[in-house]
């Protein structure tokens, strides 16, 4: 076993993991945390996507381990995230899900594509989302709501350069 | 979909890895991203007794341009190269290959170091570094030593690495003007692996070179092709001659529709880069 330290939610979690835990199963099954799904294992799906240090990561494919000392976010720590918010309003309004399987791995990815991104479009959505799988096949209203979200967001144009002195 | 047990280690220096790496008597191996690793543990083709976790190591982390070349330590991610983190001494060919590998959960992560470690036949990295004539520097318990990318991988997934070797970095040679370059590959969808890489370059004095990845087991320079494509007023029917030629000495296992689809992609990318 190996002490880790995770900054978890905004929280300190002080656990002992097995070295071969991944992210997901100790999210999941030692604290609890079942928004994070797992459809494949491999990286593929994109259903376990969470955030670390800021990033988008797939919680498949790091180790309990290599989280110490890092802040991990899950959907669960994003409730009142004014992007969440946001996306999560989209998502019912467009009617983005079915089953709701891949939903939190679809939010935490479509959150990343807004952070990166000022008004993405239909197309460069479909782009970014292609490492996300829906089984029930709902990706135009996934995508939908993910541009109308963008559209929401007010961006304002740079401040123009400060005149030289003269 | 779950590992087999093992012990982990996070040493301090690239020297300590190197160590706990040799470890007598253990099947070990080094992780960094993980974005390759994880899988292979998980579907238990990678057994080992030992994980040692590199990817903490700042002395992998290193990014810098010298004189005449750019440095790129091990550990630089898919994502920082897309991001335009790292100097762009090649005309944004870095940019692109980085920004198509797999999905973006997956480039934060995922390494050139892993990438080129692993030797997947078609992985993009090899193929992109081959292009360029990058070599790899390499620590181990012998000391450090320097090697030709195109040397360093012998077959699919087999390198010169050894028991305790670590990938500290590659120096990629700066082109003496603004790099001209196509890049093409074919793959089932965005992100996935390729079925095949071409990149094009062209070199200030005129000189094309052309590199096949994804069509046998490691990246080829495609020697004949780029002699005819750097031949004044060849013809289309010259250059698919000189590619056949290519495919024979190189890649003498492709069937009739690999060949037509790698021929496909390699004038797409000579195409891109005129
Ligand atoms: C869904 C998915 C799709 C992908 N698609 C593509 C694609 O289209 N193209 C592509 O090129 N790649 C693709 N990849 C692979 C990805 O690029 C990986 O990031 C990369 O192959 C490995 O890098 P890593 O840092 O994650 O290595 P790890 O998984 O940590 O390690 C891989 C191997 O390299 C060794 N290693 C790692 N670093 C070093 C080092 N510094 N010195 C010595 N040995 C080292 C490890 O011991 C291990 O054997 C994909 C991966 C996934 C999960
Ligand atoms: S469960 Fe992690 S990507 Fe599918
Ligand atoms: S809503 Fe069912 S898998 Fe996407």
């Amino acid at each position: 076993m190996t002490a880790i330290t995770v900054e978890l939610n905004g929280v300190k979690v002080n656990d002992d993991v097995e070295p071969r835990q991944s992210l997901a199963d100790f999210l999941r099954d030692r604290c609890g945390l079942t928004a994070t799904h797992l459809g494949c294992e491999h990286g593929a799906c994109g259903a376990c996507t969470v955030v670390v240090d800021g990033l988008a990561t797939r919680s498949c494919l790091t180790l309990a381990v290599m989280a110490d000392g890092r802040a991990v976010s899950t959907l669960e720590g994003l409730r009142a995230d004014p992007l969440m918010t946001l996306l999560r309003r989209h998502f019912h309004e467009s009617h983005a899900l079915q089953c709701g399987f891949c939903t939190p791995g679809m939010l935490i990815t479509a959150r990343d594509i807004l952070q990166r991104y000022v008004h993405p479009n239909a197309e460069l959505v479909r782009h970014e989302l292609s490492g996300q799988i829906c089984r029930c096949t709902g990706y135009a209203n996934i995508v939908k709501a993910i541009v109308a979200a963008g559209q929401d967001i007010p961006h304002e144009p740079p401040a123009p350069e400060p005149a030289p002195e003269a | 979909m779950k590992s087999a047990p093992f012990d982990y280690l996070r040493p301090k220096t690239v020297a300590e890895a190197s160590v706990a790496l040799g470890r007598r008597g253990a099947n070990t191996a080094a992780i960094a991203g993980g974005q390759s690793l994880m899988p292979m543990l998980g579907l238990r083709v990678a057994l080992i007794d030992l994980l040692v976790d590199i990817s903490r190591l700042d002395d992998l982390k290193l990014v810098t341009e010298t004189l005449d070349s750019l440095w790129l330590g091990a550990l630089t991610t898919h994502a920082a190269i897309e991001d335009g983190k790292v100097p762009d001494l090649f005309n944004g060919l870095l940019r692109r290959v980085a920004g198509q590998i797999s999905y973006r959960a997956v480039r934060n992560h995922g390494t050139i170091g892993g990438s080129v470690a692993l030797a997947d036949p078609s992985a993009d990295w090899p193929c992109c570094l081959i292009a360029l004539d990058a070599t790899v520097r390499i620590a181990g318990r012998g000391g450090v030593r320097v090697e030709r990318v195109a040397d360093f991988i012998h077959d699919s997934y087999s390198t010169t690495l050894t028991t305790g070797d670590i990938i500290v970095g590659f120096d990629i040679p700066a082109p003496k003007a603004p790099l001209r370059w196509g890049f093409a590959k074919v793959a089932r969808k965005s992100g996935a692996f390729a079925h095949s890489i071409a990149i094009a370059t062209q070199a200030k004095d005129g000189a094309i070179s052309v590199v096949l990845g994804a069509a046998g087991p490691r990246p080829r320079p495609m020697t004949a092709t780029a002699n005819q494509l750097t031949a004044p007023a060849s013809s289309e029917e010259q250059v698919r001659a000189a590619i056949t030629a290519d495919f024979d000495a190189h890649f003498a296992d492709l069937d009739a529709y690999q060949k037509r689809m790698h021929t496909a992609n390699i004038l797409r990318a000579v195409r891109e880069m005129r």
